[in-house]
């Protein structure tokens, strides 16, 4: 079996980390070798941020190059514009459909980037609205485990691997809205929402 | 035991507890903070953060000489600070095992330079090991111990960010007690004064003998022979580059890369026809090698920042795969001081003033971005105090503009504290403004002796900032909150006035370190001029709106009130939290 890797992508602070060790674990569950990549510090401050998990029957980088993410999935708009390019031109693009305006813009030396959205169609995006969804599913802060949802879709685990990981790690009081969280956003990928 | 998803850093910890580690000591520093944090957590252990490296590292000299297993964490930089003690460590060996982690940081994720701390190696002449991934990380660490102890000299361990937090399996085992050796007397060997040292420096010679010979049967140094026609000697995290870009090459992976084993390159190298190194930041394998007499060819592979698959493949000819297009003309998202950070009335103050600011690490250093654009310098841990006080007495900076010091209060207790000694005692007229935002924040809110806590959380004496201070001779100190800009800007425009060393406290905890928000602030459309005053204190909560008008993310605002403060037009005004969506869990 060769190795998949999926990217995760968006700004410090949204919860890329804990959506990146959601995965890595479901991942090993399976019984299957896993590296994951990720920078704390000082990006971790409103800065850019990417996480990578490889998995398959052996990984040996942790880390990859341009082009070599069969998944993206993207926190954020303009981090998917940012990062488009390191995913295969056969792989699939999540992207949750919400703006986190950068430092130069919020200053104003930078204008708000238009045309995002439709650049990101053309590349074959599934937009979510992960806060949406989360709000509905009773927990505002796991639209990072909506996204898990929605890259669930596209990976061939068990539902009950992904429910049985994110019950272990997600807070105890939220694991039921983070569990209907993680429906939401793979349902909405079956329901054609996003289908590629 | 269970397969397990750790980090490096984890692994690490892991790894020490195993090995009956007694002590762990350090000081946090990304990207090597995570392993005592996660070492605390063990049973068995007794774990500190120091003020900084070098008495961490003093203080696991003397958990070794009592006999106990003692681990040190510092990030590369860190053992610059903690070199002193060191350079004469390898002179006088151990007692209980003692490991040293170093964590290099290439490409700079969170530094300030880009180190290679394998050259330590050779320079203090300690015994070097690279693990290349979580699972060699845990079995390094452990067997690192009684190889110290085995050769009385102490071993460092070089992790890099890809190691120490990148994730992979491992199979955590149980912990084996270690019986502590009593303390003998031994002015021979601890007292490193010429005489001894003499004698030592000899004695390490046939040490650094039997570390050879170690290193040449090292477990985890592997040949790997599969094409011949391309021999690569790699260590670390670079092996794991190396097979993924070139998969038929022949690789000889170094575990131990001081000493090297001279033997076991010389016998790959007599295996393959062309010889390389792949190493990322300095060629110290390269050099090693070509010393010995081996033809190694030079290669393509970068040496600035952080290697990839891809880098190393496209050194050696490999053609790239097919990519999507990059998307261009996207605005930078660079780091940035959070919203309702304290740090922010202090620069906004110091900006106004027109200070020249020498600066300092730790959050505070992202006020030298736009829009704060407020600090002119950022060297080392605790280099902002001396360095105002060398402008000051060159004369100063060319201009009536006042110098000052900007510190944090972990970096404070870290390195500033002979700063303003020296300041003092040489009758600097530097102004000092200590923030104390009450933790060490840009490494993930770790304690400090400021704090009143210690890294197990137990409760701590909160040594006195002002007290210190004062106790240094200095007259002319105040203690502001920076969230209120008046006071802060007529603090500093006192202290910078005075004919003498003073220090601003500018103390105001950590907006992160807030659990009870008050209500955020709103932009009242009909009143606000779009002047521009609030969007330059660069908060992420507030942006320009398409009219130019100032608007507030309530998802954001911690209600500190600054911009309140900064509206002359009493356009912001207070709401209620209408909904409470984050961003992320």
């Amino acid at each position: 079996m060769s190795v998949t890797t999926v990217m995760l992508v968006g700004v410090g602070g949204q919860g890329t980390i804990l959506a990146s060790d959601v995965l890595a674990q479901v991942a090993a569950a399976t019984g299957l070798d896993v590296k994951l990549a990720e920078v704390h510090g000082m990006s971790q401050r409103g800065g850019s941020v990417d996480t990578v998990v490889r998995f398959g029957e052996h990984v040996h980088s942790p880390t990859i190059d341009p082009g070599g993410a069969d998944h993206l999935v993207s926190f954020e708009l303009i981090e998917a514009a940012r990062w488009v390019h390191w995913l295969k031109p056969d792989g699939r693009l999540v992207v949750n459909n919400r703006t986190i305006a950068p430092l130069p813009v919020l200053i104003g030396e930078w204008g708000t980037p238009t045309g995002i959205e439709a650049a990101l169609a053309y590349e074959g995006a599934i937009f979510l609205d992960a806060e949406e969804l989360a709000c509905e599913a009773g927990s505002p802060r796991s639209a990072n485990i909506v996204l898990m949802g929605a890259l669930s879709f596209g990976l061939s685990f068990e539902t009950e691997a992904w429910r049985d990981v994110i019950a272990r790690r997600v807070p105890p009081k939220t694991v039921d809205g983070n569990l209907a969280a993680f429906e939401l956003g793979r349902k909405a990928c079956r329901e054609g929402a996003c289908e590629l | 035991m269970a397969l397990t998803l750790l980090s490096g850093n984890e692994a690490i910890a892991q790894g020490a507890w195993e090995a009956g580690v007694a002590v762990g000591t350090g000081y946090p520093g990304t990207p090597s903070t995570e392993i005592l944090e996660n070492l605390v957590r063990m049973p068995g252990v007794c774990c500190e953060w120091a003020p900084n490296e070098k008495v961490a590292l003093e203080v696991a000299i003397g958990a070794s000489m009592a006999g106990a297993r003692a681990l040190v964490t510092m990030k590369h930089v860190g053992l610059n600070v903690a070199s002193d003690p060191f350079m004469a460590l390898a002179y006088t060996g151990v007692g209980g095992g003692l490991v040293i982690v170093v964590a290099d940081d290439p490409g700079m994720h969170s530094s300030q330079n880009e180190q290679d701390s394998r050259n330590w190696g050779p320079f203090g002449k300690v015994v070097v090991l690279e693990p290349s991934d979580s699972a060699e990380a845990l079995e390094m660490t452990r067997s690192a111990f009684a190889l110290s102890e085995k050769l009385d000299i102490p071993v460092l361990l070089r992790s890099t960010t890809r190691l120490s937090h990148g994730k992979g399996l491992v199979e955590p085992g149980r912990r084996v007690e270690h019986q502590p050796v009593s303390y003998r007397k031994s002015t021979a060997k601890w007292v490193m004064m010429p005489g001894m040292a003499k004698l030592r420096r000899v004695d390490l010679d046939r040490r650094l003998a039997a570390a050879r010979e170690e290193s040449e049967s090292c477990s985890f140094t592997a040949e790997e022979l599969r094409d011949t026609s391309l021999g690569i000697v790699t260590s670390g995290v670079v092996y794991q580059y190396v097979r993924e870009a070139l998969p038929e090459a022949s690789t000889l992976k170094l575990g131990m890369t001081f000493p090297l084993p001279e033997g076991r390159i010389r016998e790959f190298a007599s295996k393959v026809e062309r010889l390389v190194t792949v190493e990322e930041l300095d060629p110290y394998l390269s050099m090693n090698l070509k010393a010995m007499g081996l033809a190694v060819e030079d290669t393509a592979v970068p040496h600035i920042g952080e290697l990839s698959p891809g880098k190393v493949g496209a050194a050696f000819g490999a053609e790239s795969p097919e990519t999507r297009e990059a998307m261009t003309d996207l605005p930078p998202r660079p780091p940035m001081l959070c919203a309702g950070c304290p740090h922010r009335g202090v620069f906004q103050a110091l900006r106004s003033m027109d200070a020249v600011v020498t600066g300092d690490i730790g959050c505070y250093t992202l006020a030298a971005l736009a829009p704060l654009s407020a600090m002119d310098s950022c060297i080392d841990m605790g280099a902002s105090i001396g360095t105002a006080h060398g402008m000051g007495i060159a004369g100063g900076p060319g201009s009536s503009r006042p110098v000052v010091a900007v510190i944090g209060d972990s970096t404070f207790a870290h390195s500033g504290l002979t700063g303003v000694m020296n300041a003092v005692f040489n009758g600097g007229k530097e102004t000092i403004v200590i923030l104390d935002n009450r933790i060490t924040a840009m490494t993930g809110h770790q304690d400090n002796p400021f704090t009143g806590r210690t890294l197990i959380g137990d409760p701590a004496p909160e040594i006195d900032i002002e007290a210190v201070v004062r106790a240094l001779g200095v007259a002319d100190v105040r203690v502001v909150n920076p969230n209120l800009l008046k006071p802060t800007s007529t603090a500093l425009a006192a202290a910078v006035a005075y004919e003498g060393v003073s220090v601003v406290i500018a103390k105001a905890p950590c907006a992160l370190l807030t659990k009870d928000y008050p209500d955020p602030f709103a932009v009242d459309e009909d009143l606000c001029t779009a002047c521009g005053d609030c969007i330059r204190l660069g908060c992420s909560a507030i942006c320009r709106a398409k009219d130019s008008k100032a608007s507030i993310d309530i998802a954001q605002c911690v209600g500190c009130r600054q911009c309140v403060q900064v509206c002359r037009y009493g356009a912001i005004v207070r709401t209620g939290r209408a909904c409470d969506i984050g961003s992320g869990a």
